[in-house]
């Protein structure tokens, strides 16, 4: 029989999972870059890349505390993001889409190649970053928590550090497109010759906000490590499709609407993967093996953002009036 | 009919704005605008050859031309949006030629499009704050911070509901701009222009695309800009506005300036008249074309109604 009381509690565990404010967090860098500016910028994976590589490599292989680590990651997006922006961004947003989709390959690809194992580690990745942020732990030893959220000193730490950065790169979108700054934004978005028109350097402008979206991919990178190893392999693609998913739930142009959507993705995710794989050993869907049955959340995610985009473009938080997905 | 003007009656027209003959290129009394062999080519095809030309300060300038003579490529060699193979400009005595769009508009050389470009999805007040010049808040280390820029913000949006108001578009304020009627998107771009508090207004096609009922109170707006010191120059094919509300008319063909003039006197010139109909426009060659005709008899009669009054 399935365990209904382990699903629901697994499920509550995202919640507040470190995964789930690093996916927020990096689902915010792109409502800046996607919602607010209207960049596409299709590489929010190799972002994230270059802020849990640059955070690990300055730790391991320079030998730098927490603070110069998470410096020379943001320092590496940003050059990311120059190198990127400089060419591309005079040119029309579809260009964007191609360089920063196949850039953030070759981040991955580079990070994978045996070439630089003994700094990146190739396909193994990197462990053992994780003293410094530990040390800065002020919790003392001992389990915490009620209900499903119950942890040891690390975990909580981990979290309250992710969902920290999470309500401060919030609150500072939040002030930011609420200024005269995020008008000149958002008027990009709608034309971006007309914004040119009045005297604004556009141009600028969008290398503004593919940095800071870029930033808060890098971070969001950072917190995505803590509680795991660094990987390649988990900064494909898909990776940058499922922060598109969450974006496009909880609305696009939205503050809250990428960290609601991270929740309910994850939520959803673990729900569905959970009971899945329960209803295969309970033999409910005899049809089909575990690893299909692995496989299937992931079409689900599929069919959700179809979904979304034809009945929902807007988002759960959107105004539909001022962002549909599609115009 | 276009002598039933504002309030006041027919517009006071400037005069006097060249030095000599009018003949294509001719000096003006004071220039805003003097460009010298500026050429845009595309491919094969010159689209703008102009010699030199000198638009007058404080004055009405319309930039007439059979389609695809040339104008909007002008304008967009003009005010930075397109950069043309050779030639020089200046604006106020400046030279802008090759400044960027974005400079050469904080220069106080404002245009608005053919095709509207009203930010649709920001709210009608939104797209008119945009438009002020130098506000320290479009900074990105100040925007965070709000109590650097809230007063200038009050002032702006003082400014800017001053503006709607005598548009008529202040009651959709709080409205999407996409929500406007197409005429309306023409007074709120045109509103949206004047917030930068431009010395030049360059107005492509002002009139395409808007009701009559709106033409009147467009029009009365593009004078009203004169009265108040600045300088229009707007490409045009409604040939009842230009002759109503223009100072000086330059004509463009193939991609060059065939005439200029005082709109009555360039009306009646050969070469506007080939232009617009060819040069053998005498000889019968079939079907003319009825729309080009229809202009010039509509402005003969005009010439003939206001010489009875």
């Amino acid at each position: 029989m399935i365990d209904w009381l382990l699903l629901f509690s697994n499920a509550a565990q995202e919640i507040i999972s470190p995964t789930t404010a690093a996916y927020a967090l990096a689902a915010l860098g792109l409502a800046i870059h996607f919602g607010f500016t209207g960049l596409l910028n299709f590489g929010q994976a190799g972002f994230m890349a270059l802020g849990a590589y640059g955070y690990a490599i300055a730790t391991l292989t320079f030998g730098l505390p927490v603070w110069g680590a998470v410096l020379f990651g943001i320092v590496a997006s940003i050059v990311f993001a120059l190198i990127l922006g400089v060419p591309t961004l005079r040119l029309r947003a579809d260009y964007l889409a191609i360089v920063t989709i196949a850039a953030a390959e070759i981040l991955r690809l580079l990070f994978t190649t045996n070439t630089f194992e003994p700094v990146t580690g190739s396909a193994n990745g990197l462990q053992g970053y994780k003293g410094g942020f530990e040390d800065l732990n002020p919790i003392p030893e001992g389990t915490y928590g009620f209900g499903p959220w119950v942890y040891n000193e690390y975990d909580w730490w981990v979290r309250i550090f992710g969902w920290g950065l999470v309500v401060i790169a919030a609150l500072i979108t939040w002030r930011l497109m609420k200024s005269p700054w995020g008008r000149v934004i958002k008027g990009i978005r709608e034309d971006e010759d007309a914004v040119r028109a009045l005297g604004k350097n556009v141009y600028f402008y969008k290398m503004q906000s593919l940095v800071i979206g870029g930033v808060f991919g890098s971070l969001a990178g950072m917190i995505f490590i803590l509680p795991r190893a660094v990987v390649p392999s988990n900064y494909q693609t898909s990776l940058t499709f499922f922060i598109y998913a969450i974006l496009l739930l909880g609305g696009a142009a939205t503050v809250l609407g990428p960290i609601v959507g991270s929740v309910i993705f994850w939520v959803l995710l673990s729900f569905f993967s959970g009971f899945i794989a329960r209803a295969v050993e309970a033999g409910w869907l005899p049809f089909m093996s575990s690893v299909q049955a692995g496989q299937l959340r992931f079409i689900l995610v599929g069919i959700a953002i179809m979904v979304i985009v034809i009945y929902r473009p807007q988002g759960i938080l959107g105004n539909k009036k001022e962002l549909a997905f599609v115009k | 009919m276009s002598s039933s003007a504002g309030a006041n009656g027919a517009p006071v027209k400037s005069t006097g704005l060249h030095v000599g003959e009018p003949a294509p290129g001719v000096k003006k009394v004071d220039p805003i605008i003097v460009a010298d062999g500026i050429k845009r080519q595309f491919g094969g095809l010159t689209a703008v050859d102009v010699d030199h030309l000198e638009i007058p300060r404080g004055a009405i300038t319309a930039l007439i031309g059979p389609n695809g003579a040339g104008k909007t490529t002008l304008f967009n060699l003009l005010t930075g949006f397109d950069k043309p193979n050779e030639g020089t400009w200046t604006f106020d005595g400046q030279s802008i030629s090759g400044v960027p769009a974005f400079r050469v508009a904080r220069k106080g050389q404002v245009r608005t499009f053919q095709l509207t470009k009203a930010l649709g999805l920001l709210t009608v007040l939104d797209n008119m704050k945009l438009g002020a010049k130098g506000q320290s808040g479009e900074s990105l280390a100040r925007a965070i911070f709000p109590w650097f820029w809230r007063k200038e913000e009050e002032a702006i949006e003082a400014r800017a509901l001053d503006l709607l108001a005598r548009f008529k578009l202040d009651a959709k304020k709080d409205d999407y701009a996409a929500s406007l009627s197409g005429g309306q998107r023409k007074l709120l771009e045109m509103a949206r222009a004047l917030m930068s508090e431009p010395t030049l207004v360059m107005l492509d096609e002002p009139m395409a695309g808007v009701n009559p009922a709106l033409t009147q109170s467009l029009l009365d707006h593009i004078l009203n800009l004169k009265k108040e010191g600045m300088t229009v120059l707007f490409v045009e094919h409604d040939m009842h506005m230009v002759r109503h509300i223009a100072d000086w008319v330059v004509v463009m063909a193939e991609g060059r300036v065939v005439a200029e003039g005082d709109p009555h006197e360039v009306m009646a010139n050969p070469a506007v008249i080939d232009a617009y109909l060819g040069s053998h426009h005498d000889q019968d060659l079939g079907d003319p074309d009825t729309g080009v005709v229809t202009a010039i008899k509509e402005l003969a009669d005009d010439d003939a109604d206001e010489s009875k009054h």
